[in-house]
């Protein structure tokens, strides 16, 4: 019995340790973006260590929490769903990462006037990733609040598109050259991707949530 | 002995079909491996049938008198062949109602009274106990989900939970199961048990307790070694349970089975001035059936495949006479052309076991032997006198009448040591009827419990008694 609720404390803890690591880099990601528009390279840095040790450590807590689901035949109900939610949640912080790494391998050249647009988008960004993982959270432990975090998922994601459009617009208005403008509108693309991913997860969790309570 | 390998088989062919009752729930919804539930049920079902058979095992001997290790023997096999045909097919059948059947088969063929006071108690068992099952099912249900809900707990704490409840409720589900339906396996051989009296580690182990032993052994082995079929059916193919609904059911099965098989409930029912539920063999394939209902309810019957319910139900509609006939033909050859005993020869039988269920009256209280004037002399046998026949006395085993002997000229010449003049009471011409020998002790003064105490009448009537 020990044995039993031994491993089970171990998986929650685990399962816990993931989605902290998903929660923090959409943070470090949003952070990352900022100190780059401020031209903080030593930071920028940091935040780019940061986000490669969080996404290597929700690879390795993910892999473990599967093996041990499939091995212990753990949760037989809903094992299926919850490996797949892990995975979808796993784009998320991979999403950040391929970002913020494009941002120091590409170096883009980002105008002044478009620092406070970017920063919203990594912002709006950030807090749709920030409530799927609340709302996994839910999923766990409150299945019937899920669908209180993932209206939040949805109005952040939408609000990402519609800044997104504003930045792309605002590049295309400056007089800057074609392929400046185009190099920038790939960046706004890329920085509003983490909420589609976050958008991804929150579809699936709806589902598993209707699941769960039939 | 080997009059008791029919029991035996009983035994294997109810563990085969009702050990997916135990945890066919549990191992649907792939909470527990199977063998790993096998190992565990059979053995506390064994434990069930030692330390709890008793109780139901009394009820259902008072149903007909099957006086004969042979005709045991025949009915046993007519109900296990009746269970193996269904287990084949997949479908959960009632080793109760099957056991019934050949029981009323044998009251047919031996042209013996059935007990109708018995069989109405346990026909009513046999809707009671899955309404019982469902109700419970449901309102448990209802009540688990809501605490989980306000609970909070981690998903996987829930699992763990789950589980290790179902281990729990699995065991006690098989404890019950032992307890409940070693009657139907081994209650036919308990007058006629072949073992003497045996000590085993200081304990005195009856010869009773050995027959239930053995019972439990034999449906062990069938849990063991056939239940796989019928765990699918039952944990799967009637109703998709989720492991909490699964451990809800298995939960309201035990439930009923232990209610319907412990004496001590009823003790404690009778101490709170409520009525006793009847220790009867209930069918847990109706209990496990009535609580998975019991959950579709509440699920307002999704998923729930109405076809599978038609095929229990036409199992169970089906066993008792199909039993019952497998019985009489069964007896038929015995007798004809194996030349076995099955039934006494002469007319009457030395005991009979008549239930006083229903009865009213003055059930159980009955003239002692002495009581009749033939005791005194051997007068010659006047047209107005009963005919030999039986006669009930005070003496109450397990909850039931022992009758013993036969009436006026048939006792005299056993009568040894008659009862003094003044406890004799009545109208002397004839066997006195309960009512009146109490109204003739009225009047003589010795209308007290210690006239009808056994200590008196033991003596006499051991002396006399013979079972068969």
């Amino acid at each position: 019995m020990n044995l039993l609720f031994g491993r089970t404390k171990q998986l929650v803890a685990q399962i816990e340790a993931f989605l902290d690591a998903v929660s923090q880099g959409a943070i470090v990601f949003r952070q990352g973006v900022i100190d780059y528009l401020s031209h903080n390279a030593a930071d920028f840095q940091c935040r780019l260590e940061a986000i490669d040790e969080l996404e290597g450590r929700a690879d390795s807590i993910r892999r473990d929490v599967e093996n041990q689901l499939y091995s212990h035949s753990l949760i037989p109900e809903n094992r299926g769903d919850v490996l797949a939610l892990l995975e979808t949640l796993d784009d998320v912080i991979d999403t950040a990462k391929r970002t913020l790494y494009e941002f120091s391998v590409e170096t883009p050249e980002i105008p002044d006037p478009l620092y406070e647009g970017y920063g919203a988008l990594a912002h709006a960004s950030e807090q749709a990733a920030e409530a799927v993982v609340l709302a996994t959270r839910a999923f766990f432990r409150d299945v019937r609040s899920v669908k209180d975090h993932l209206h939040k998922v949805k109005f952040y994601e939408r609000e990402a598109d519609r800044i997104g459009e504003n930045v792309k617009r605002h590049v295309f208005s400056l007089p800057l050259d074609l392929s400046h403008k185009i190099h920038l509108r790939y960046f706004a693309l890329h920085v509003g991707q983490l909420s589609d991913a976050a958008e991804r997860v929150a579809d699936r969790l709806a589902i598993y949530s209707i699941k769960r309570t039939l | 002995m080997l009059l008791l390998s029919s029991g035996l088989f009983l035994g294997w062919s109810l563990g085969a079909n009702h050990g997916g009752n135990l945890f066919g729930p549990a191992v649907g919804a792939k909470m527990l491996p199977f063998y790993s539930a096998a190992v565990l049920c059979s053995i506390l079902v064994i434990i069930g049938a030692v330390v709890g058979g008793a109780g139901a095992t009394a009820t259902l001997g008072a149903l007909g008198a099957i006086s004969t290790p042979g005709g045991a023997f025949v009915t046993a096999l007519a109900t296990a062949a009746t269970i193996t045909l269904m287990s084949r097919l997949g479908l959960p059948v009632s080793t109760s109602q099957a056991i019934v059947g050949a029981i009323i088969g044998w009251n047919l063929f031996a042209g013996a009274p059935t007990g109708v006071g018995s069989l109405t108690t346990i026909v009513a068992s046999w809707i009671a106990a899955p309404l019982i099952a469902g109700i419970v099912a449901a309102a448990t249900y209802v009540a688990t989900r809501a605490c989980l809900c306000r609970s909070r707990m981690h998903l996987l704490t829930v699992d763990a939970m789950t589980r290790s409840g179902l281990v729990a409720v699995s065991a006690f589900g098989a404890y019950s199961l032992g307890a409940n339906n070693v009657a139907n396996v081994m209650g036919v051989f308990v007058p006629a048990a072949p073992f003497s009296a045996i000590t085993v580690a200081g304990l005195q182990v009856s010869p009773t307790h050995q027959l239930f032993a053995l019972g439990g052994v034999a449906i062990a082995a069938g849990i063991l070694t056939y239940s796989r079929r019928v765990v699918r059916t039952v944990g799967r193919d009637l109703l998709r349970l989720s492991p909490v609904a699964a451990l809800v059911v298995l939960f309201a099965h035990g439930l009923v089975l232990f209610l319907f098989s412990s004496q001590e409930v009823g003790v404690v029912l009778s101490r709170l001035g409520l009525p006793r539920i009847p220790l009867v063999p209930v069918s847990s394939t109706q209990a496990i059936t009535g609580a998975i209902l019991g959950i579709g309810v509440v699920k307002r019957a999704r998923g729930l495949r109405v076809r599978v319910l038609g095929d229990i139900a036409l199992g169970w509609v089906t066993a008792p006479p199909l039993a019952a006939v497998a019985c009489y033909v069964g007896l038929f050859f015995a007798q004809n052309v194996f030349e076995l005993e099955v039934k006494d020869a002469s007319q009457g039988s030395p005991i009979t076991i008549t239930s006083s269920f229903g009865q009213g009256g003055m059930a159980g209280i009955s003239p002692p032997l002495d009581a009749t004037p033939a005791c005194r002399a051997a007068p010659a046998k006047r047209d107005t006198d009963p005919p030999c026949g039986a006669q009930e006395s005070p003496i109450r085993g397990a909850g039931h009448a022992i009758t013993t002997g036969h009436t006026d000229g048939c006792l005299s010449r056993q009568c040894d040591s008659p009862l003094p003049r003044h406890q004799l009471a009545g109208p002397e011409s004839t066997a006195p009827s309960s009512a009146q020998w109490v109204q003739g002790l009225a009047r003589t003064g010795h209308a007290s419990r210690t006239a009808l105490s056994t200590e008196r009448l033991l003596p006499h009537l051991t002396q006399r008694v013979t079972i068969t």
